[in-house]
């Protein structure tokens, strides 16, 4: 289920009672979410049971995952609370390489005997598919780690926090919302924890503990006189964090122009949500935007979207490859175009890379699902597309001898695959603040917070709409806009890159649930970026009388 | 066994009842075996199977209500599954828009598990992609598809004498085909109950058509243009329409936030909307898309009008919203029917002086939920009409359309075809409006 699916079943009034537990999960109580099931020396005990059935039946390689997925979501509207909902999802993953070809099988039996016959099963698998392959798998080496541990770096268990503070906590940040003028507001907060035990025949045992947290609001406001609605949701990005995220420490705290609040390691929800309804009162009021070609000043937590469609989605090897083309697409950053070495994805300022170790992210752990030890890399230099996002089955490709580290699976009983890392616009390197930029600016716009987005299968063509917008005319602020809608292409607009804010204004945002792959998995992935200038870009009104 | 017959089904859920001690209790009971290939670059990728079974209790005190499930099924884990539920529901908070647990309610039939597709094996998985892959390789194309199926039940029983039972079949066909030379690409789509319907060869056969009709598109300049929206446009997992059925909340609409409030105050029931050749229902009996008559809650699907000659008749109303407003409870539908003629699409083609036939759309999402515009781009397989014939394949480009406006501007009406559960005829409509370019192929 992604964001969208979410949102649609809110909109008719669902809440918790109606969504679908994710598969093979259950309902289970608060205490016993805090209840380890296994330890350490259980998993590798049975995980070994694993690796020798597929070693003795003929396998050339194995990899085990022990899996127990727990989540928490807490819904409310005003000053109700809709629903709670606590799931773990429990169980093992097998895969295997037998006569060149991978094969899997998934259990929730998670006894010596249940993942016996899921090992058999997986080589079974392999050797039947193995009739039809075409391209024998070729897997890039990895060090043997032996046995190594990672855990969220997180100060406060947001599963040990008891569910009547959260509750009273979102009830209070509606309240918020509703003393400064809206009409309706919801609020949410969707916790996850992956606690996810690795093993292969590489010698690698990997036991892992993965944390994060996703706050979210909607705040509408309805003009009675004219019937007109307009709503605002939350300016914060879900975290790899803990409770502590919501701890409303100051230093979270970005001052942005017109008196605009960004948040960064720390979010003070309360407030946000205070600042919303007052927003979502002058976007009643704000003018409708002239269509044409403006400069655009794009805060973090509206530009990681765009990184995220543009930048993060097309250099996934796989979608080059043609693997993803019967549902998320291919993509136009074809091998070709990295093979010249010249392609100008952006302009000469423009640096994108990829990160799965960046603190706080949502994509940060110490290791992938196939034992590979995660790292930061390039995607654009200087402008030049020079890498992709490739996997240990993939990275021959690129002639490259080791994964990037970037392989996921949403459940054990899932199939790991190449899924996105964090993807970041690196900070510019000299001082600008973003007061600075806009007064750089003659005629454009200023956009804050992420809403509709929507690109072509190939990532050439988008567009995309915010949460606010003020005209800048020259080099300052002069009110609010609504109806605002930009397009372009994705080569075009980096190339229209002019200006980036110094590392002082970086802040991350993201995707909680993002998805790819038939049958769908959803993984989370964070993008960093500090506000950065793009020059003439076509803006659209997007009002309309019906 | 993931798959339990009624009798097998109502035993389980009549122990689940026996254990509880809460003031009420409602118990759910679903199951499911699925099977699918995945494949791509004209070969098969992956394949999966799975099998599960879930039992969900919900206990409630007043109007506290908790849940707690377990797949396992014998006595000591169901008490246990019971008393944490009981237990949670002491711990929950207040939920004011709790409901009372349904009574008995009554049911239509609908026939929906078909034995052909309980029977689907791997084996004829592999061949419908294999079906797939040799004709597009044949033609020097690449073919990338998907296709699932499975057998699922789901039973329903309350402390109140509710009782409910479903068992069903199902089946999704996906396939993109691509020219190697990358200029061209096309696309099927079906989904049927009964495998028996299921056609590979000529259901493969449509997306390779239209990847070698869609060879070398050429540009046009985007603007408004009267097109042609096959049903894979209006339904599919990204269909323009699929939109307007979500927003058909009543409780955002008389909470004055929905494109269906009416200003100052309540809803637009009973105020003409569209195009008054449209009429479109729902019925959860309908022999091509059957489908379960009850929803998660036991609430009975009906057959029900949601447009009549362009006039909106109903709008879903939950539980607690329609005994806020003195109302029917209406359940949210499992699929739409649109009426439409026998014209098919080649039909639609001849009458067309200039226009556009569009596949299939794609990336969908919402600009303005107040006047429900949405954005999105065509995709495999987009042609230019000019005198009632297709004279080549144009660049995809990206829509800025409202269903209702497209609606009102609504031209002709094909054969209504299956799609996505829904039975939708492919339309004509004027003026539809495409805001920009995309090189995507």
């Amino acid at each position: 289920m992604n964001r969208r699916d979410f949102i649609q079943l809110a909109a008719l009034g669902a809440g918790a009672m109606l969504l679908p537990l994710p598969t093979f999960a259950k309902e289970i109580s608060e205490s016993e979410l805090l209840t380890p099931i296994l330890s350490t020396a259980d998993k590798k005990r049975l995980a070994d049971v694993a690796l020798n059935t597929a070693r003795s039946n003929g396998a050339s390689y194995c990899d085990v995952r022990i899996g127990r997925y727990l989540r928490q979501f807490v819904f409310t509207r005003e000053n109700k609370v809709q629903g709670v909902q606590n799931t773990e999802s429990f169980g093992v993953g097998i895969r295997v390489i037998a006569n060149g070809t991978w094969g899997f099988a998934s259990t929730n039996r998670v006894t010596a005997d249940g993942i016996k016959k899921a090992a058999e099963t997986a080589v079974a698998i392999a050797k039947a598919n193995s009739k039809f392959q075409k391209e024998p798998v070729r897997l890039a080496p990895t060090k043997a780690l032996g046995e190594v541990s990672w855990k969220t770096p997180i100060e406060k268990n947001a599963f040990e926090v008891p569910i009547k503070e959260k509750t009273d906590f979102l009830l209070s940040v509606n309240d918020a919302a509703m003393k400064n003028g809206a009409n309706f507001v919801s609020s949410s907060l969707f916790l996850v924890n992956e606690q996810k035990y690795f093993a292969s025949t590489d010698g690698s045992y990997i036991d892992q503990d993965i944390y994060r947290i996703w706050p979210t609001f909607n705040v509408t406001v309805i003009d009675k006189t004219t019937g007109k609605f307009q709503s605002r949701s939350e300016l914060a990005a879900p975290m790899g964090m803990g409770y502590e995220y919501l701890s409303a420490r100051p230093e979270g705290k970005y001052q942005l122009p017109e008196g605009v609040i960004g948040y960064g390691k720390y979010y003070d929800m309360i407030e946000d949500a205070t600042l919303a309804a007052q927003h979502v009162k002058q976007k009643l009021k704000a003018k409708s935007v002239e269509p044409g070609k403006y400069d655009l000043v794009l805060d973090p937590a509206h530009l990681w979207l765009t990184i995220h469609e543009s930048v993060g989605h097309p250099l996934e090897l796989d979608r080059v490859l043609g693997y993803e083309a019967n549902y998320a697409g291919t993509s136009f950053a074809t091998l070709d175009k990295w093979q010249s070495r010249s392609f100008n994805y952006g302009s000469p300022i423009v640096n994108l890379f990829a990160d799965k170790t960046q603190p706080t992210s949502l994509g940060a752990v110490g290791y992938d699902d196939e034992g590979v030890t995660t790292k930061q890399w390039d995607l654009i230099k200087d402008g030049i597309l020079v890498n992709y996002q490739a996997i240990r089955d993939q990275v021959h490709i690129l002639g490259e001898k080791e994964s990037h580290g970037c392989c996921y699976a949403d459940s054990w009983s899932s199939v790991q695959f190449q899924r996105m890392p964090n993807v970041s616009l690196a900070p510019g390197k000299t001082k600008l603040s973003v007061a600075d930029m806009i007064a750089g600016v003659d005629k454009g716009i200023y956009i804050v917070g992420d809403s509709s987005y929507s690109i072509d299968q190939q990532r050439y063509n988008f567009q995309f709409t915010g949460q606010l917008f003020y005209e800048i005319k020259n080099g300052k602020i002069v009110g609010m806009l609504k109806d605002v809608a930009y397009q372009s292409n994705t080569q075009e607009f980096w190339n229209s890159c002019v200006a980036i804010c110094d590392e002082s204004d970086y802040r991350l945002g993201g995707s909680f649930f993002d998805g790819k792959g038939q049958p769908g998995q959803v993984s989370a992935v964070s993008h960093g970026s500090s506000t950065t200038r793009f020059n003439n870009v076509n803006v659209i009104n997007t009002a309309r009388n019906v | 066994m993931s798959v339990l017959s009624k009798e097998e089904a109502k035993k389980i859920l009549d122990k689940v009842l026996s254990f509880s001690k809460a003031e009420e209790c409602q118990v759910s009971l679903g199951g499911n075996i699925s099977g699918n290939v995945r494949y791509a670059r004209n070969t098969i990728t992956t394949s999966g199977f799975n099998e599960n079974i879930n039992l969900n209790v919900s206990a409630k005190f007043g109007q506290r209500i908790g849940s707690a499930s377990t797949n396992e099924l014998d006595d000591a884990s169901i008490e246990k599954c019971v008393r944490r539920a009981e237990e949670l529901a002491r711990l929950a908070p207040e939920n004011p828009e709790a409901m009372p647990f349904l009574e008995q309610q009554t049911y239509l039939e609908s026939q929906t598990y078909f034995e052909s597709t309980a029977r689907i094996t791997p084996e004829y998985r592999a061949s419908v992609a294999h079906e797939g892959i040799s004709q597009a390789e044949q033609l020097g194309m690449t073919a990338a598809g998907f296709f699932e199926d499975g057998v699922t039940f789901s039973a329903l029983a309350n402390s109140k004498g509710l009782f409910a039972y479903n068992q069903s079949t199902g089946l999704e066909f996906t396939l993109t085909v691509r020219t190697n030379d990358g200029t061209g690409s096309g696309y099927a789509v079906k989904d049927y109950n009964d495998v028996t319907k299921f056609r590979p060869k000529e259901d493969s056969e449509i997306a390779v058509r239209k990847a070698e009709l869609s060879r070398n598109p050429r540009a046009i300049e985007p603007g408004k243009y009267t097109v042609i929206l096959e049903p894979a446009a209006l339904v599919s997992d990204e269909g323009l329409l699929n939109n307007l059925v979500f927003s058909l909340g009543a409780r955002a609409a008389d909470e004055g936030r929905s494109f269906f409030s009416k200003k100052g105050g309540g809803n637009k029931i009973g105020e003409k909307i569209i195009d008054e050749r449209l009429n479109i229902y729902s019925d959860p009996t309908h022999p091509e898309i059957p489908a379960q008559t009850w929803q998660g809650d036991g609430l009975a699907r009906e057959r029900i009008w949601w447009f009549k000659n362009g006039v909106l008749q109903n709008l879903v109303y939950d539980r607690y919203w329609a005994s806020q407003k003195g109302v029917k409870p209406i359940a949210f539908p499992s699929g739409v029917i649109i009426d439409g003629t026998s014209a098919t699409v080649e039909d639609l083609i001849k009458d067309t002086k200039k226009g556009i036939l569009v596949t299939r759309l794609w990336y969908i999402r919402s600009v303005d939920p107040q006047t429900l515009l949405y954005t999105g781009l065509t995709r495999d397989g987009t042609f230019y009409i000019e005198n009632g014939k297709i004279q080549h394949a144009i660049k995809n480009m990206r829509f800025n359309e409202s269903p209702i406006i497209m609606l009102n501007n609504l031209d002709a009406l094909g054969k209504p075809e299956r799609l996505n559960g829904n039975l939708v005829p492919p339309m004509r409509i004027r003026d539809f409006t495409f805001t920009s370019l995309s090189d995507a192929v």
